[in-house]
């Protein structure tokens, strides 16, 4: 008998499961589980983006592309760039196309984190970076973000996480599950602590689009001297609702971006051909669809947070990607415990900021990537729950 | 905020005030001004909810009528179309571009009534030379709803 637990990597085994498995199976006895847990786009894929994509398979565009992605489709992702954040990125070697975002923060943390490197994560964000930046061998070093401040990361916290060990701090914003978006202000102060180390910033903005901002989005790699010291990882999957099609894109300086593409090369050759096809129409043509979606977001999002509120749940207002983040510690509940209670008595699956940090005890994570008659109904029988406690 | 609104009302007439205030970021006595406001206007001219009416015992029968007009002098398309309209077994009136002039949509409680409605009032109306009746099968989309099941969200319950 082979025993797998000696066998098998001790790292990978040490990491924790998704933290929302049980809830998974509860829900799947249920058959009117009104859901706000998902994280991703509602919204089809807009049709001449999928159009795009036929047409490239009836030509028989199935075979591998070159590493980096499509020349056609790195000059796009350069133009576009450009146009959305002011950073020139040279499309032959300073831009990289990934499977997905999610590729994009591996490959980056994998060719800038040695053994024993510290990656500094702000919390509660994305379950991805802790287990990417162990399985590199790094050090997560977790941040609690701060409901008072928004959930942004300010420039003490990062000044007192920071040792001669850091090598990385990953900056994930507009933030999945808080909503949260660092403004120019906000990244300025950040800016300014890294100027004095050699600390790389991995910038997750695969919700960039989606920045209810007066200004929108600002990318860290803008402001003065951070270019050379910042990976901008972003996609397809949020914002043209490509989820599906595992389309992404890293731009960075070169000799980031050529390690990077190693380990790309080998690991993965190139990101699927039909979906790089059809995102090269998604940036050609489709700003008014990206825009129409986001002020659809935009209506839910205020209708979902006022509803919280209005119920007593406080939700500070979230300024990016598609997530509210309403404490409900006014309920005494854990957010175990309320989210378990909410699935089995109301049928209403939210999910446990703990799911996403430490930081997240005493609030839930609700998604707005729903229609509003959905959204209603869901706030309605939450309403109902809390009336029950 | 107007368009927006409108916009918004158009896809769920029953929306509350403070539903519509929420979404637009506005108070609720704004949003309960600009409707009447609105409705004054005339810009909103009524509310309807879209109703599956197969799906209900004694459904009715439609059917949409291209009609041919000759306008005279005194009896010009507007004035034939507004003559048309006042029938309450019809359910809306069109000025058409194309091979015929007036698309009429009729209702009925059966095929034999929308016929003879057709045939005694529509057809022998003044200025009319022609009618094509056409009846309705199944209704797949009326006014932005489908009838039929649309798609189910593939999500499922929970993601991160």
């Amino acid at each position: 008998m082979m025993d797998y637990s000696r066998l098998l990597n001790k790292n990978v085994q040490q990491i924790k499961p998704s933290g929302i498995r049980k809830f998974f199976d509860i829900a799947a006895t249920m058959d009117d589980v009104i859901s706000l847990g998902v994280g991703e786009p509602d919204f089809q894929t807009p049709w001449i983006i999928r159009k795009a994509g036929i047409s490239s398979l009836e030509r028989g565009k199935t075979k591998y592309t070159s590493n980096r992605g499509l020349s056609m489709l790195r000059q796009e992702i350069s133009n576009y760039i450009n146009k959305k954040t002011g950073v020139n990125y040279d499309p032959e070697n300073e831009i990289l196309v990934s499977v997905g975002g999610s590729e994009g923060i591996d490959a980056a943390v994998r060719a800038i984190v040695s053994p024993g490197d510290e990656v500094i994560i702000p919390q509660p964000s994305y379950v991805c970076y802790e287990p990417v930046a162990t399985l590199a061998g790094g050090v997560p070093v977790i941040i609690e973000t701060l409901a008072e401040n928004d959930f942004k990361l300010t420039p003490e916290q990062l000044l007192s996480a920071i040792t001669p060990k850091t090598k990385a701090l990953v900056l994930p914003y507009p933030c999945n599950p808080t909503g949260a978006v660092m403004e120019r202000e906000d990244l300025q102060k950040i800016a300014e602590v890294l100027s004095k180390t050699d600390i790389i910033v991995i910038s997750d903005e695969i919700y960039s689009e989606l920045t209810f901002t007066k200004e929108g989005h600002v990318s860290i790699a803008s402001l003065p001297g951070m270019r050379e010291r910042t990976v901008l990882v972003s996609g397809f999957s949020k914002a043209f609702s490509m989820t599906g099609w595992r389309l992404g894109y890293a731009c960075g300086p070169r000799e980031i971006i050529a390690q990077m593409t190693k380990i790309h090369q080998f690991a993965i050759m190139c990101a699927p051909t039909t979906s790089q096809y059809a995102a090269i129409e998604a940036l050609k043509n489709c700003d008014d669809a990206v825009n129409g979606m986001k002020a659809e977001y935009n209506r839910r999002r205020r209708l979902m947070v006022a509803g919280f509120n209005r119920m007593g749940l406080t939700c500070r207002e979230p300024m990016g990607a598609f997530y509210t983040f309403p404490s409900i510690k006014s309920t005494g509940l854990s957010s175990d415990e309320f989210c378990e209670k909410l699935l089995e008595e109301k049928h209403v699956a939210v999910v446990p900021g703990t799911a996403f940090g430490a930081g997240g005890e005493g609030f839930i994570r609700a998604s707005y990537c729903y229609s509003t008659e959905h959204i209603i109904e869901a706030l309605a029988r939450i309403e109902e729950f809390l009336k029950t406690l | 905020m107007k368009t927006e609104l409108l916009k918004l009302l158009s896809r769920n007439a029953r929306y509350s005030v403070q539903q519509l205030a929420d979404m637009l970021g506005g108070t609720e006595d704004e949003i309960t001004a600009l409707i009447k406001e609105l409705e004054r206007e005339g810009i909103i001219c009524g509310y309807k909810a879209v109703i599956d009416w197969d799906s209900v015992d004694g459904s009715a029968v439609s059917a949409i009528i291209e009609i041919k007009v000759v306008p005279k002098a005194d009896l010009g398309f507007e004035e034939v179309a507004e003559k048309i309209a006042a029938y309450r077994e019809v359910e809306s009136v069109y000025l058409m571009s194309g091979g015929y002039d007036l698309n009429v949509v009729v209702k009925g409680k059966t095929l034999k009534d929308v016929a003879q409605f057709v045939a005694k009032e529509l057809a022998t109306m003044d200025s009319v030379t022609s009618t094509a009746t056409h009846f309705v099968m199944r209704r797949y989309k009326e006014l932005d709803v489908c009838l039929f099941d649309s798609e189910k969200d593939d999500r499922g319950s929970f993601s991160i």
